[in-house]
């Protein structure tokens, strides 16, 4: 185990570096997704509503290792090959990040969309009566109340979608589980390689929703 | 000329007819009481008043400006109704007060953002926010809520929250203010620190429109009363004379059920 730390320590730790800025950038890409297609869904707009359920619906019902293949290797195919582009090239980063935005985004405007709903009506009624557009009403009034209800979900989701990096894996994207299976292949110490990794996502995932509850803590300050 | 002329106004949920051909008046100063059992349209009335619903028929003007009508299509949009919702000042039964804001933010909050649509926003933006805070401040103190201006709404007890929101509904300064059963949701005591308020309003020569089940203070405040029925106006006329001497046998079953 000392051993494996020793020599493969400071491999693994970069790994994991690069499993959090994946993480990170299909999240931050995610977020935006999320909330375009969550606000879609709530508009009194039936086209609007209906592009939202498409999105959602589509994204869910491929699993995210077919999404991945599909992004890295197919689009690139579809564009170079049977378009006739040439030269079009995706980063095991550009494709990891577009599937984990999507994948998570589709999530994500789910709870947005539920979050929203959970507000009061009388609360968008009660902006409205005062003048405010409907898009003021929607960020001033309505969104930072279903915030409060939707940060454990959406915490849950950021947690799914670390995790979820582990798949990307399979477009070579050199994220933990990747380097991992290259450590095991060198060392021939499965057991021990994988318990570390274990640890090193337990840790990861520990510490985020320590600091998730926190937030919520906070963000639940006068509220009765 | 009558400050606000309602004509006609229908409306239908579906095959249901909730409201049909409501037409009335109200004269500037005047207060009127809107009463009738539970789904007679009393709700509904107000609240195609303050543009929440659509009516499907009629015409509402206000100040001889056809603000809405059923004919005119114009008059429908939603960046048109927008600002016509201005003249209209509505208090929810359920307060709808905004929990993530102060007591003053409430109130401060749709003069706060209508400012920034100024031409002078930019440049005197101090001075204006400073008057904006002032007029808050101002309109909570005769709320008699000086001290709970930094509370939020749930440090709040029901009748406290009630006035804030009748100074929220006042800080756009609206031609008339509607209430929608403002007291319902209050335990008597509560009651009658809102009734107070409603009172001193109407003393002031405030235009409002009152649906209430409270018909002691609407025979006391308002100037007319509104009898509704199954979404008509079955009886109008002066407060006194419309509770104490109902001329239709409908009014006089309702009245009965108060032990009136």
């Amino acid at each position: 185990m000392i051993q494996i730390l020793t020599t493969y320590g400071g491999l693994l730790l970069t790994a994991m570096g690069q499993t959090l800025l994946l993480a990170l950038c299909g999240l931050f890409f995610a977020c935006i997704l999320g909330l375009i297609f969550g606000l879609l869904s709530v508009v009194k707009n039936r086209a609007c509503n209906i592009i939202s359920i498409i999105f959602v619906d589509a994204i869910r019902g491929v699993p995210m290792i077919v999404l991945a293949y599909f992004i890295y290797f197919g689009i690139p195919y579809l564009l170079n090959t049977i378009m006739g582009f040439g030269g079009v090239t995706l980063s095991a980063l550009q494709a990891g990040t577009i599937c984990l935005a999507l994948n998570c985004g589709a999530y994500m405007a789910e709870i947005i969309r539920a979050g929203i709903e959970s507000v009061d009506k009388g609360q968008m009624e009660a902006a409205r009566s005062l003048g405010l557009p409907y898009w003021r009403a929607m960020f001033r009034v309505v969104l930072p109340q279903a915030i409060r209800t939707m940060i454990p979900s959406i915490i849950n989701q950021f947690i799914i979608t670390l995790k979820d990096t582990s798949i990307l894996s399979v477009i070579g994207f050199p994220e933990l589980v990747n380097t991992a299976k290259n450590v095991v292949a060198n060392s021939f110490m499965s057991f021990q390689v994988w318990a570390i990794v274990a640890v090193m996502y337990l840790i990861v995932i520990t510490i985020l929703s320590v600091l998730a509850k926190q937030m919520e803590r906070r963000l639940n300050r006068g509220r009765e | 000329m009558a400050l606000l002329e309602v004509a006609g106004i229908g409306k239908s949920f579906g095959s249901t007819a909730v409201l049909r051909d409501i037409s009335f008046t109200l004269n500037e100063g005047e207060a009127i009481a809107i009463i009738g059992s539970s789904g007679s349209g009393k709700t509904t009335l107000l609240r195609c008043l303050n543009f929440l619903e659509t009516a499907d028929t009629g015409s509402i003007t206000v100040g001889g400006e056809t603000l809405w009508s059923a004919d005119d299509i114009h008059t429908q949009s939603e960046a048109a109704i927008r600002k016509k919702r201005l003249h209209f000042g509505l208090v929810f039964q359920n307060f709808n007060l905004f929990p993530q804001y102060t007591a003053l933010q409430n109130v401060m909050l749709a003069e706060q953002l209508l400012a920034k649509e100024r031409p002078d926003y930019k440049q005197h933006k101090k001075e204006i926010l400073a008057e904006i805070e002032a007029h808050a401040r101002e309109l909570l103190a005769d709320m008699g809520l000086s001290d709970r201006a930094g509370h939020y709404p749930h440090q709040l007890s029901g009748g406290q929250q009630q006035r804030v929101a009748i100074a929220r509904a006042l800080a756009l300064k609206p031609d008339i203010l509607c209430f929608d059963e403002p007291t319902s949701a209050l335990d008597p005591e509560l009651t009658g620190e809102v009734l107070r308020v409603l009172r001193d309003l109407a003393a002031n020569k405030t235009t409002m429109i009152i649906v209430t089940h409270e018909m002691k203070f609407a025979r006391d405040v308002a100037d007319r009363i509104l009898f509704m029925d199954g979404g008509v106006v079955v009886e109008q006329g002066p407060a006194k004379e419309v509770i104490d001497h109902p001329k239709e046998e409908r009014t006089r079953q309702f009245l009965a059920s108060y032990g009136k």
